[in-house]
């Protein structure tokens, strides 16, 4: 049983995707690089028969995130910036971090015996129905409590993003710092 | 090689990527990009898993994703606000040059 040619070519764009997000210099074509990086591994969901995750995960990813980080982009005029500030002074060691840990991964997940499991599994038969009635009765109150958190996360967001208009905030001004507090 | 294990494999590639990015990029809003991307390599592990798994009747992973899909989204809207108020107060959205807490 081995991979199949669809899970390839997804797999194939998922990573480029995220890698080309990673890598460009222009912060919108990052942006995009993003959205199609999410799109993939919806497809990817749907392929692993997650219909309804990939679905999940085409509307909060693609259809939120991804336009939420272009307004980022937009309202910190973040659009263009000079090669040698795209990436940061220590980035070869993050990178070397980074292919660190990807070497570990990949050693357990070799080492974990499931390259060569032969266990072939049946697609499991879960339909729309089952998942509501998961979400309504054994996940009801993970259901209520992100619920909740959702709504204390748009309320944080929209304190943390609106602009102090009243006199009585000098953030507006720019007032020029005490320097010995810098110190 | 089976599914599973690529699965993992795609998974820990897309972690690693994020991973270098959040921690060779320069601009916030990319910083933050990389932890999604990380975030969206761990969702993959947990649909595999389930899909997988000896007992995918059960729902848990599939659960697990859909609610690490919405602790996402409110931690996108947070994150962008927190960047949005730092741009606001340090005229950059350069992690390297807000140095305000520096010792």
């Amino acid at each position: 049983m081995g991979m199949t040619a669809s899970f390839l070519i997804l797999a194939t764009l998922t990573l480029a995707g995220g890698v080309a997000a990673m890598t460009l210099r222009r912060l919108v074509h990052c942006a995009l690089a993003l959205a199609v990086s999410f799109a993939g591994l919806a497809a990817l969901y749907v392929n692993l028969g997650a219909e309804f995750a990939g679905l999940a995960q085409l509307l909060v990813y693609v259809g939120a995130i991804a336009i939420l980080i272009v307004f980022a982009i937009l309202l910190t005029h973040s659009s263009e910036t000079e090669l040698q500030k795209v990436f940061s002074p220590a980035g070869v060691a993050g990178a070397v971090l980074a292919l660190a840990v990807f070497a570990v991964l990949a050693w357990a997940v070799v080492g974990s015996g499931v390259v060569h499991s032969t266990a072939s599994v049946a697609a499991p038969q879960t339909s729309m129905r089952d998942i509501g009635f998961a979400l309504m009765q054994g996940y009801v109150l993970p259901l209520e409590v992100i619920a909740l958190m959702l709504t204390a996360a748009m309320i944080g967001a929209v304190i943390l993003a609106v602009r102090p208009t009243s006199g009585s905030e000098p953030a507006e001004t720019q007032a020029p710092r005490n320097p010995e507090l810098r110190a | 090689m089976t599914p599973l294990a690529g699965c993992l494999l795609v998974s820990s590639l897309l972690f690693s990527v994020g991973l270098a990015g959040a921690l060779t990029r320069r601009n916030a809003i990319l910083v933050l990009a990389g932890i999604e991307l990380m975030l969206n390599a761990a969702n993959l592990n947990f649909i595999a898993f389930w899909r997988f798994g000896p007992h995918p009747e059960f729902l848990t992973g599939f659960m697990f994703v859909i609610f690490s899909i919405a602790v996402a989204a409110a931690e996108a809207a947070v994150g962008l606000a927190l960047i949005l108020a730092i741009y606001r107060h340090a005229r950059t959205s350069d992690v390297s040059e807000i140095t305000e807490m520096k010792g």
